[in-house]
């Protein structure tokens, strides 16, 4: 007999129903509080090097983003998003990768950016959208990407991302690349009509993407038991036919093990793969966000002390890779670092006026043309009014 | 009368409306407990419970679905949409279903209740995801009603005549306006009418249009012809849809030149279909042609956001041209 619906058809003579809760996922965990492997867990094969790029990135991105959340306090960016919490799910993940595997990011995962290798200079110039900004100053803070780092320029809208990395995924495999795409997004962003058709989309194409969920508890006020009733994210993966694993999102090598397995198994089998990474959003959704309306900061104190970072320092000193007091040093110049890069930044000109019409096509139409012309001429005749670019219209 | 911000003001009608009628629920995306992201359903959920004012998962969608068949059900559901940048994701069900409720039906079911807030515009930095002004794509699907507020009086009746209303609106709330915008606002209960455009000033020159945050923009224009010399007579459209002709074209009319300003791109806004109706209605009366002050025909910049608004000089360089034509 055929099988049009393309379902398990075995047979109960009694009405029978499934609970929702009847699968519930395990979390991976291989690194505990102190430093130490959890009993019957082992470490993931990583190279010193590697775990120190990956540490160094954690500790870049923990310091950048409090330099500039506190510049933002000072009115020196207009808006700005912390990873606080979720450094190793980010790095972790990013370890795991190809340099020339695609990374779609949601929005927080700049330390996935940063172990590509973009620049304090680029954070910068992005974020203070200059002339020098590789998006030419179109976005808020934070909205990064880089084409020469396989890292997809941030779009606001939440989750469209997702059916858009099964797409790129999907081309990747017919362009016979041996590379994936990984896509970062929320628990809430989840919930997107998105998230359920890219994955859809993904599975019957088989497409190498491996959907990286950062369950962090919050999507701004909405704690996640508002936002789902399920058993988290990773059982959705189970609904689509994907395979899904759940990870620690604070263990760094929990992380990091299960991307780089899940990577090898979407790349030989051709399949997508969701993990999700659960952690905490320490910080507040964004510097527009106030958490102190919707949680207590008797909560965030028992989070904080689920800190990422020293788990895996004091896994790497008790690896003999890493010497306590130089760490402190080198925090401590790379605070200094980022003042500087953000003296600079602050002072380079903002995109010239000849943008206000590119890139919308890949060539400016006439109407733009003669729009562009005509507001020329307006800034010229009031010159006082748009500082930004009056002085420099030819 | 109390003095209020537009949030204040919407809170108010909010809290009216949900006290009046237990068919009224607010819901969104933070509506819930924190109250919205700006605000504005600040301490409903602690007034009427959770069950009338809610947190919703993260879905446009979902949310514009639920609301639709909350209200062909026969309650009236004011969803928000935490910014209208964000509205994309809902398309399918404002334009293809609340809109078509009634129609499809033949008044068999019906939407009317159902009433879409959603924060819209620029001027707060926001780049091209926190600032657009979608409200002609809404404009052009038959069976919504489209609403734009311009200070906390207006948006108070206006919002209260929208959940009163047998047709869906969408609620365009101008968030620069939120908290910079404070005026005297009634406590008791009172409806605006949707439809009906406003002469906010009287004038005998020329006739400025538009809605919403750009009033402000338009007034300040209006006030640099006056010390040329230039009477105009200014008018808040107040609807988009349906929108106001007569009152458009009266004034028209009787000062032969219209200057309409929005802050959306040019191209198919909605000052191209007033300008449109109006050229019919009074062409032999126009001195000069109909002028356009809109965005530029690109995404809402960041850092050129100054010179991309459609702003009060580029508004009294229009009202000049008018007048010199």
């Amino acid at each position: 007999m055929t099988n049009p619906n393309n379902a398990t058809n075995t047979s109960v003579h009694s009405a029978e129903f499934i609970s929702g809760h009847a699968l519930s996922i395990p979390t991976l965990r291989v690194l505990k509080d102190d430093g130490t492997l959890y009993d019957g867990a082992t470490a993931p094969e990583l190279d010193k090097a590697t775990a120190l790029k990956m540490y160094d990135t954690m500790v870049f991105t923990r310091v950048l983003d409090e330099r500039m959340l506190a510049a933002q306090r000072q009115g020196r960016i207009s808006f700005y998003m912390q990873c606080l919490g979720e450094e190793a799910a980010i790095i972790g993940s990013a370890g795991a990768l190809d340099d020339e595997d695609m990374i779609m990011a949601q929005y927080r995962e700049q330390g996935a950016l940063r172990y590509r290798g973009f620049t304090l200079e680029q954070f910068m110039n992005q974020l203070f959208s200059n002339e020098k900004d590789l998006g030419k100053g179109r976005q808020m803070p934070v909205h990064y990407g880089s084409k020469a780092l396989h890292y997809m320029t941030v779009s606001s809208p939440l989750g469209t991302q997702i059916p858009q990395a099964s797409g790129y995924a999907y081309a990747q495999k017919l362009r016979g690349k041996d590379n994936l795409t990984l896509c970062y997004f929320g628990e809430g962003a989840a919930s997107e009509g998105d998230f359920h058709a890219g994955l859809n989309m993904a599975a019957v194409h088989k497409a190498p993407v491996l959907f990286f969920c950062r369950n962090n508890g919050y999507a701004i006020s909405t704690p996640a038991n508002e936002q789902f009733l399920g058993d988290g994210i990773a059982c959705r993966g189970v609904g689509y036919g994907i395979k899904a694993i759940r990870v620690d999102g604070a263990d760094i090598l929990a992380v990091y093990q299960a991307t780089k397995m899940a990577r090898e198994q979407a790349l030989a089998e051709k399949e997508p793969i969701l993990i999700e990474s659960m952690a905490y959003r320490l910080g507040a959704h964004s510097s527009s966000d106030d958490p102190s309306g919707y949680r207590s900061k008797e909560e965030e104190e028992l989070w904080r002390k689920n800190d990422p970072i020293s788990r895996f320092r004091l896994w790497l000193i008790n690896q003999g890779w890493l010497d306590d007091a130089s760490d402190t040093e080198q925090t401590t110049a790379l605070r200094q670092e980022i003042l500087d890069a953000l003296k600079v930044a602050e002072k380079v000109a903002k995109p010239g006026i000849e943008h206000m019409i590119s890139d919308v096509y890949a060539e400016p139409t006439e109407l733009l043309q003669q729009q562009l012309k005509e507001l020329k001429a307006h800034i010229k005749k009031y010159p006082d009014a748009y500082p930004v670019t009056a002085g420099r219209i030819d | 009368m109390a003095k209020m911000n537009m949030l204040q003001a919407i809170n108010n009608a909010l809290d009216l409306a949900m006290e009046k009628d237990d068919g009224v629920v607010c819901f969104g995306e933070d509506v819930g407990h924190f109250g919205g992201v700006f605000r504005a359903t600040s301490k409903l959920q602690e007034k009427y419970g959770k069950a009338r004012c809610f947190n919703t998962p993260l879905t446009e969608q979902g949310i514009a679905g639920f609301a639709n068949g909350m209200a062909a059900q026969g309650m009236k559901p004011v969803a928000e949409i935490q910014f209208a940048d964000y509205i994309f994701p809902a398309f399918d069900q404002i334009v293809n279903e609340s809109a078509k409720f009634r129609y499809r039906s033949g008044d068999e079911f019906n939407v009317g209740g159902l009433v879409f807030r959603t924060p819209y515009g620029g001027g707060i930095a926001g780049g091209h995801y926190h600032s657009q002004s979608p409200e002609a794509y809404f404009a052009h699907t038959p069976g919504l009603k489209v609403v734009v507020p311009r200070d906390p009086y207006q948006a108070k009746g206006l919002l209260l005549a929208s959940i009163n209303s047998p047709d869906p609106v969408i609620f365009f709330e101008p968030k620069r306006l939120y908290r910079a915008s404070v005026g005297e606002v009634p406590e008791e209960y009172y409806e605006l009418p949707i439809g009906k455009a406003e002469v906010v000033q009287e004038g005998t020159d020329l006739t400025l249009l538009a809605w919403g945050a750009q009033m402000e923009i338009v007034q300040k224009a209006a006030d640099m012809a006056e010390k040329d010399g230039i009477s105009c007579e200014i008018i808040d459209l107040r609807s988009i849809l349906p929108w106001d002709v007569e009152t458009v074209a009266q004034s028209v009319l009787k000062t032969g030149r219209l200057v309409i300003n929005h802050e959306a791109p040019l191209t198919g806004g909605f000052a191209g279909e007033v300008a449109a109706t109006i050229q019919q209605r009074c062409f032999l009366h126009l001195e000069s042609p109909i002028e356009r002050v809109c965005g530029l025909d690109v995404p809402y910049p960041l850092a050129l956001e100054k010179e991309y608004i459609a702003d009060h000089l580029k508004t009294y360089e229009a009202i000049v041209r008018s007048i010199n034509f």
